[in-house]
């Protein structure tokens, strides 16, 4: 529990950009939700498209309606300039503020449909103006019923607001998924722990505004919004006070090896007195557009996934020439550079338990499509929708009798518990040989070279002091070295942090 | 005051107000009476445009009302209806004063008193909430609100409809005192003749929205009028000779 309180302090920074970006993503949601409520009040063919509208971004999973507005924000970059933000703030407000809609205006909607008839004769025959009764009549009679709806929103809005993370925007998502990743639960916890918080003390506030308004006692209901008003100004202090300075932004993928990286390259340019800043859990295609946009400035790929998923190439190259190809097709079409090899190569393989490769008589692919059919076969969420997945099975003819999906660190797990029999690894990791596991050859090469490569935005290519900083990791990281950091991450018990672990890679890699 | 042109009111295929043709004078207190349905509320409506004619013209004080701003027109007239509608967020003094407030005018506390005074409420009240009074006082209330902005105009719905017996007969004397007293025109819409007969000067009786009846109640008691206001007639001198024959024989019947 004492890790719990550890990572709870540490996560000022994260809740300060949590409350600002839920604020604003329920504030744009009031402000569209109202004046639609107003005019769906006065017309059932609006109320209905409203109202169907919201409930269709609903029925869409967060997650889903995050990631969609990466694509949206990219081609209106066309009307809006190459400006425009396609990751971080942006698109999370966006896509937050569609999923706050649903409530206040259902509630809103709901209140004016319900108001009795008998007031709203009277408002006319007393001689209002359609202003005046909804200024005077329908929006006091139906504000608390709006504010339970707006309680209702901020309460998604903070729980969903974790999500935000995978999109490069900072939050108490970060936490979450970085301890997912790294089987860090004190971290998941404080992540956790924090934003049911936040929600509860939303909700509790909000409420008080409710009953002030439900009870006539303006005095409650500005309190309330005070206090939120304090909290808010207090998360504004946390975010801008520093000051705004220059910041380099390192990209992560959601995997182990990717948060030890930035943090090395992160201790790197601190050391060489740069401000840096993480995003952490960015999916595959995601990280590279992101480096390509300037969204983030940094970030560790691997050849053959920019190969065969940014490329789509299916051809096999011996890895130099692959390489030479890559940084001529970067700087050609997306204008980032490729610093150079890292020096170890972080490649797909499939990984048995050695006990049941043995029982089973597999030593490479060739073997395990003899007995697929009889296997389950786990791998991370991208891995059956990658095409070196579709090469390697048509290569081999390999038919299991199910997949499933895993995120990376279950999947040894899943490995161990038997509810997978072989799995999509990785072979830089340090669980392979931790776990005893039999990593399968591909005699026939099917998988591409995944040379761990450093790429940098357009932006910052010409940033030659950073560059230098920077060159001495080129080369400079075995294969063994990655290991050894990503196990101490990764392993049950006696875990270091990613930056601990970075720190580890320093010391091995000898810079 | 008032004239109705040939004014029709369609819902649909329903018609609820066919054809009427009628004239109003100042000081006059005119109840128009009928069974559910027969168009009577209609009617009283189109007078402060919350309803528009299909067809046909209203005039009030010579001024077509189709012609006029209805906000404006309908803070010239004072209306009562059943369900008194006082804005549960606004006190009763806040409700007294909303219509001169929508104007533009600040009602000053003496007037509120004075007004809750008319309607014989103390004045004390009018720092209450309306949920915190009885039926007939918030009905009184009512009344008072519709004679804040000192309307020569007043149009009653059913005014009475909701109130006990005891209640609705004061109130209603108490209307028309304040009817003489101030001088107004007033038009009333009932179900019952009862009332309609002790209250005003003149009674319009309604069927399936044709004016069938226009008569003083004078002489709708003897006998004028015809068959459907006869009809509403005969109930209360029934119900009275029925009670009248109880007394003098001192038992039921």
């Amino acid at each position: 529990m004492n890790g719990v309180g550890v990572a709870l302090a540490g996560l000022v920074p994260q809740l300060a950009a949590h409350v600002l970006l839920s604020a604003s993503a329920l504030a744009l949601g009031i402000a569209v939700a109202l004046p639609l409520a107003v005019w769906a009040s006065r017309s059932q063919a609006v109320a209905r498209v409203a109202l169907g509208f919201a409930s269709l971004v609903q029925t869409v999973p967060a997650l889903a309606l995050l990631a969609l507005f990466f694509p949206i924000l990219l081609s209106l970059r066309a009307v809006f300039g190459e400006g425009l933000p396609t990751l971080g703030f942006l698109p999370a407000l966006l896509a937050l503020g569609l999923y706050a809609l649903l409530p206040i205006l259902r509630n809103s909607v709901t209140a004016q449909a319900n108001l009795d008839p008998g007031l709203l004769e009277a408002a006319d025959a007393v001689g209002m103006t359609r202003w005046q009764k909804l200024r005077l009549v329908e929006a006091p009679l139906a504000a608390p019923f709006v504010m339970a709806g707006i309680r209702t929103a901020a309460v998604w809005t903070i729980g969903a607001a974790t999500l935000a993370t995978t999109i490069g925007q900072p939050s108490l998502g970060d936490p979450i998924f970085a301890g997912l990743q790294t089987q860090n639960w004190a971290l998941v916890l404080a992540g956790c722990l924090a934003s049911a918080a936040l929600a509860l003390v939303a909700d509790a506030l909000l409420g008080l505004v409710e009953r002030g308004l439900a009870e006539r006692r303006p005095r409650l209901a500005i309190a309330g919004v005070v206090a939120v008003a304090l909290g808010i100004a207090a998360a504004l202090a946390v975010q801008f006070g520093g000051g705004e300075r220059d910041r380099v932004l390192i990209g992560a993928k959601g995997f182990s090896e990717q948060y030890v990286l930035a943090r090395l390259i992160g201790q790197r340019l601190e050391a060489a007195g740069y401000d840096v800043e993480y995003r952490d859990g960015l999916g595959s295609a995601v990280a590279h557009s992101a480096v390509a946009s300037g969204d983030i400035d940094l970030l560790v790929d691997y050849t053959g996934t920019i190969w065969t998923n940014q490329m789509k190439r299916s051809d096999n190259p011996p890895r130099d020439a692959m390489l030479a190809e890559i940084e001529q097709w970067e700087a050609s079409t997306s204008g980032i550079r490729v610093l150079g090899r890292l020096g170890f190569e972080n490649a797909y393989a499939f990984a048995m338990r050695g006990d049941r490769a043995a029982a089973l008589g597999v030593t490479d692919l060739a073997d395990l499509a003899r007995v697929a059919p009889q296997l389950v076969v786990g791998g991370d969420p991208e891995f059956f929708e990658r095409p070196e997945w579709a090469s390697v099975r048509d290569a081999y003819g390999l038919r299991f009798a199910r997949q499933r999906n895993f995120s990376p660190t279950f999947m040894y797990n899943a490995l161990q518990s038997g509810e997978a029999d072989v799995i999509g690894a990785y072979t830089s990791d340090g669980r392979i040989a931790a776990d005893r596991l039999r990593v399968l050859a591909d005699p026939r090469g099917a998988f591409p070279n995944y040379d761990a490569i450093l790429l940098v935005s357009p932006k910052r290519a010409g940033d030659e002091a950073m560059l230098a900083a920077l060159h001495p990791l080129v080369g400079a990281i075995t294969v063994d070295a990655m290991r050894e950091a990503n196990y101490a991450v990764d392993r049950d018990a006696d875990k270091l942090t990613p930056d601990g672990a970075a720190r580890l890679l320093t010391r091995r890699a000898g810079l | 005051m008032i004239a109705f042109e040939a004014a029709t009111r369609r819902f649909g295929d329903v018609t609820a107000v066919d054809r009427v043709g009628l004239a109003i004078a100042q000081g006059s207190f005119v109840a128009l009476v009928g069974a559910s349905g027969s168009g009577k509320s209609t009617l009283l409506k189109l007078v402060n445009a919350i309803e528009a004619p299909s067809s046909g013209r209203v005039l009030v004080q010579g001024e077509d009302v189709a012609t006029l701003d209805p906000p404006a027109h309908r803070r010239r007239i004072g209306y009562v209806f059943q369900s008194i509608g006082l804005f549960p967020h606004m006190s009763v003094a806040e409700n007294i004063a909303i219509g001169p407030r929508l104007g533009g005018d600040k009602l000053p506390s003496g007037r509120i008193g004075e007004l809750l005074e008319l309607v014989e409420l103390e004045p004390a009240l009018a720092a209450r909430m309306p949920h915190e009074l009885s039926g007939g006082q918030r009905q009184r209330v009512g009344v008072a609100r519709a004679l804040a902005n000192g309307p020569r105009l007043l149009l009653m719905d059913e005014p009475f409809g909701a109130l006990d017996p005891v209640t609705r007969d004061a109130l209603g004397r108490r209307v028309r005192a304040l009817h003489d007293r101030l001088g107004l025109t007033t038009v009333m819409v009932t179900h019952d003749m009862a009332e309609a007969l002790l209250l005003a000067d003149r009674v319009l009786v309604m069927e399936a929205g044709r004016i069938v009846a226009d008569e003083i109640p004078a002489s709708l008691l003897a006998g004028k009028g015809g068959d459907a206001a006869q009809g509403l007639v005969a109930v209360p001198r029934e119900q009275a000779e029925r009670l009248a024959a109880m007394e003098r024989e001192g038992e039921a019947p």
